[in-house]
């Protein structure tokens, strides 16, 4: 089982990976709900 | 299965063409919408809306802009039309493919077949996949190893085939639960839990379906990649599916290889439903970067498959709202499907075979599990190790 737990912690690691990766690129489709035209306050 | 569902959206989206009467007579309001057009568009029916569409003044427009450079003959109505239309020459000081769509209203008839019917018949899918594999259980139980277990066991799975397995494994159920709760969790959560306690569960949950799906799509690419040239189908698998895989009667073992036709056709169901989940699951990742229904339905067309089937042709021209709205169904529509495959494939791995679960847990199986299973590819690895062993011992010592 241990590659079992093993492919657990990769998918967390690969998860946040992604959405810091993503926000080093400059995008996040987790954070994003409007475009830069748009002001919210 | 690919197929069919195409079929079946393709008749979904062309249906409404079909169900179109001949033009009603508007002479009453001077081919202006009637109050019986108003009546029919609010009980849902799909209208020839073609006089409206077309009676948007831009014609007379571009032919008068140059004489006159005004805004021509259009009058409010007219404009406002194209605007609804999309047919407007619109310019916009702000960017982005939207940007010049000021009015789209297939949102609507979007978020009814969303809430509505993909909703309704994919949860009587899971349903229905549930009840099959209880009746089976009831009827076969559990299929055990009938003959008596050798207690040596034989390699099934490496680490690393186990490791893309499960990556892919884990992030599937986390995606599936996760869009669940994002697609059924407001008519079926929501009511008991209230809104600040669903609200905060269905952000958390869009973040995690977000962001592991890279997981899932890495899973997918490492599992194609190791496993295809086991799952090219060959003879065996028709003399496989011809005693139903032996799963119906005890005492039925069909010879197979690494793989056999029922785990094939898991294995491409995955690979093509996960590619067209994850291509679809992009779009939506990247609003509005990726269309790819108007190219695949103009791809489809020229097979004339949805005239074939449908009568009509499907849409070739979509705004970029219809574009994520058509990947926002298919991604539901895939993931019902592949949730339910994937339940049965959860079933016969796990509770449902004795001895199946430990070939993804240790990787190791007893060679009588082998012999009644895979009894092709256990002779292939028994030879190998045969060949193996007798090299070495032929090696002369140092």
């Amino acid at each position: 089982m241990r590659v079992f737990f093993l492919a657990c912690a990769a998918v967390a690691a690969i998860s946040v990976g992604a959405y810091y990766g993503l926000h080093a690129i400059g995008f996040s489709a987790s954070d994003v709900a409007s475009g830069t035209a748009v002001r919210l306050d | 299965m690919r197929a069919l569902l195409w079929m079946a959206l393709s008749f979904m989206l062309a249906w409404p063409a079909l169900a179109q009467d001949t033009a009603p007579d508007r002479s009453s309001t001077g081919g202006a919408q009637t109050l019986e057009d108003i009546m029919a568009r609010q009980r849902g029916e799909k209208l020839d809306d073609s006089f409206r569409r077309d009676a948007t003044g831009q014609g007379n427009v571009e032919a008068l802009i140059g004489q006159l450079g005004t805004r021509g003959v259009a009058s409010d109505s007219e404009v406002f039309r194209a605007l609804r239309y999309g047919s407007a020459n619109t310019t916009t000081q702000a960017s982005g493919p939207t940007s010049t769509l000021l009015i789209q209203d297939s949102g609507m008839a979007w978020l009814t077949f969303r809430e509505g019917p993909l909703l309704t018949y994919g949860l009587y899918l899971l349903g229905g996949m549930t009840a099959v594999i209880a009746l089976f259980w009831l009827i076969r139980g559990r299929i055990m190893i009938e003959g008596a277990k050798t207690g040596r066991n034989i390699i099934r799975f490496l680490a690393i085939e186990r490791f893309a397995h499960w990556l892919m494994g884990v992030s599937f159920i986390v995606l599936g639960i996760t869009g669940l709760v994002l697609i059924a969790g407001r008519k079926f959560i929501l009511p008991w839990m209230g809104l600040e306690a669903y609200a905060t569960i269905a952000l958390a949950g869009k973040w995690v379906h977000n962001n592991i799906a890279w997981a899932f799509m890495l899973g997918l690419a490492m599992v194609f990649v190791m496993w295809v040239h086991h799952n090219i189908p060959d003879r065996t698998d028709i003399k496989w599916l011809a005693k139903g895989g032996g799963l119906f009667s005890k005492g039925v073992h069909p010879p197979a290889k690494k793989f056999n036709a029922g785990q094939k056709i898991i294995f491409w169901s995955v690979i093509v439903l996960g590619v067209s989940i994850s291509a679809s699951g992009l779009a939506l990742l990247f609003p509005f970067e990726l269309p790819m229904f108007a190219k695949t339905f103009n791809i489809l067309n020229m097979t004339g498959l949805p005239q074939l089937v449908t009568g009509g042709a499907l849409p070739e021209v979509l705004s970029p709202y219809e574009e994520m709205q058509l990947s926002q169904l298919w991604h539901g529509i895939v993931a019902f499907v592949f949730i339910a495959i994937i339940v049965a494939h959860i079933y016969l791995g796990s509770v449902g075979m004795e001895g199946a679960i430990e070939t993804m847990a240790t990787g190791e199986v007893d060679e009588q599990w082998a012999k009644e299973h895979h009894s092709i590819w256990y002779e292939e690895e028994l030879a190998k190790a045969q060949a193996k062993s007798g090299a070495d011992r032929a090696t002369p010592a140092e």
